[in-house]
């Protein structure tokens, strides 16, 4: 699986590394950030491209699974 | 409590943050300023005998209130993390351009948009520098420009600002060691305890809804998303109510009082720079102070750059004057921006386009 570490990145860095991660994904792509709002905005980002995302919390930062 | 998921949560929160500046302005504050990061931030660096300009010390509660009020939400709501190390003096310096530049025009992002409602012609004209300053960051996003990763650090160090923050105000409250504005906009200003409830209300709000200046135009321009705009709009359109139902709304460029001037160019280049430094810092002067709050020193750093920023501009005379109206002659005195002041916004641009294309994304 294709992951893009985000972790510790200003905004709007996280959804700008997403966006090209999705670009030329065959499958899923995880997604690795550090705040709240990173990984909402990661989820939002992925349902407006009619993509499903999962997310946990993991020790200090989250993990996005897009489909 | 969730505010960022909809757009009409975002607007509604834009619209309560729009009350408040309101109310602070019928209580008192300076007449279409209401509520200004860069203004209330200079104000507080005068009161701290950081710079020697008697019209603008005053220990503004609604910065601290912003502060205690985002720091108080996200502790609350687990949103809290101190995190520390994305380039820390080129954030420094990005905060004391910020500072500039929003007094080269006379006020922050968020006062442009109070500006804009109340009818001045001349905050229109400088959305535009905003906007290409905005879109110049956006230019340098795309080339790969990044101030690298924050870490989480010491849970205590993100809590610093919001307690310096504490003791400004313990300190204004209980002693006398804080100058305070006789005369001039320092003078002007809700009563404090209104101000204080005003900042710990909007902080929140801010928070919880992401609210940024620079961030909503960014994502607009970058990608067509119009989440953060909305909540721009929501303030926006308070305030523009507010201001007609008060007869606040003044249409035009040359109104004395509002502090405001009209060298155009300057209002442009001025804004400019804010809207540069605030896409490359990640945030207008609200948001930083926002995040500083939510526990990143990386942001707290910023905020003391803008600090610094403002006590270099009335300690060099950098900072623009408003255009008055004279009290013997009854003729209107234009207001303008010092040699001194244009030769820092160049520089500021300058400096932005350095930090632009010298800091890079690290490849994976």
């Amino acid at each position: 699986m294709k992951e893009v570490d985000a972790r510790g990145l200003s905004c709007p860095e996280p959804l700008m590394l997403t966006a090209d991660a999705l670009k030329d994904a065959d499958g899923a792509v995880k997604i690795l950030v550090t705040e709240p709002h990173q990984k909402m905005n990661v989820e939002k980002f992925a349902k407006d491209r009619g993509k499903t995302a999962v997310s946990s919390e993991k020790d200090g930062y989250f993990e996005v699974v897009i489909e | 409590m969730n505010l960022s998921d909809s757009k009409k949560k975002l607007v509604l929160a834009g619209a309560v943050c729009g009350l408040v500046a309101a109310c602070l302005a019928y209580f008192g504050n300076p007449a279409n300023m209401a509520f200004c990061i860069a203004c209330f931030i200079r104000d507080t660096a005068g009161a701290l005998g950081m710079h020697q300009a008697e019209v603008v010390q005053y220990a503004r509660p609604e910065v601290i209130g912003l502060v205690l009020g985002a720091f108080i939400i996200s502790v609350e709501t687990k949103e809290y993390r101190s995190t520390a190390g994305s380039s820390t003096m080129t954030r420094f310096v990005l905060g004391m351009i910020i500072m500039i530049g929003s007094l080269v025009f006379l006020g922050c992002p968020l006062r442009m948009i109070i500006r804009m409602s109340a009818g001045d012609f001349n905050a229109w004209v400088a959305l535009i520098g905003f906007i290409l300053g905005v879109a110049t960051g956006v230019f340098a996003l795309k080339k790969g420009f990044s101030l690298g990763r924050a870490h989480v650090t010491n849970k205590a160090s993100g809590a610093v600002l919001p307690v310096i923050m504490a003791g400004i105000l313990i300190l204004a409250l209980g002693t006398s060691l804080l100058k305070a504005s006789e005369a001039g906009p320092g003078s002007l200003h809700a009563p404090v305890i209104i101000s204080l409830i005003g900042g710990l209300v909007f902080g929140a709000f801010a928070q919880k809804s992401r609210m940024c200046f620079a961030g909503s135009m960014r994502d607009v321009i970058l990608m067509k998303n119009f989440d953060l705009f909305s909540v721009i709009a929501g303030l926006f359109v308070v305030m523009l109510i507010f201001n007609i139902a008060t007869a606040r709304f003044v249409p035009g460029f040359n109104t004395p009082g509002i502090i405001a001037h009209s060298e155009h160019l300057w209002n442009i280049l001025g804004m400019y720079a804010v809207g540069f430094a605030a896409v490359l810092a990640g945030g207008c002067p609200l948001r930083q102070l926002i995040l500083a709050g939510q526990g990143s020193s990386d942001s707290a750093v910023t905020v003391m750059g803008m600090f610094f920023g403002a006590a270099l501009c009335h300690n060099f005379g950098l900072a623009a004057s408003g255009t008055a109206v004279n009290a013997e002659t009854k003729e209107i005195v234009a207001g303008a921006v010092p040699l001194n002041g244009k030769a820092a916004c160049i520089i500021c641009i300058v400096v932005c386009f350095i930090i632009a294309f010298t800091h890079k994304r690290e490849e994976k």
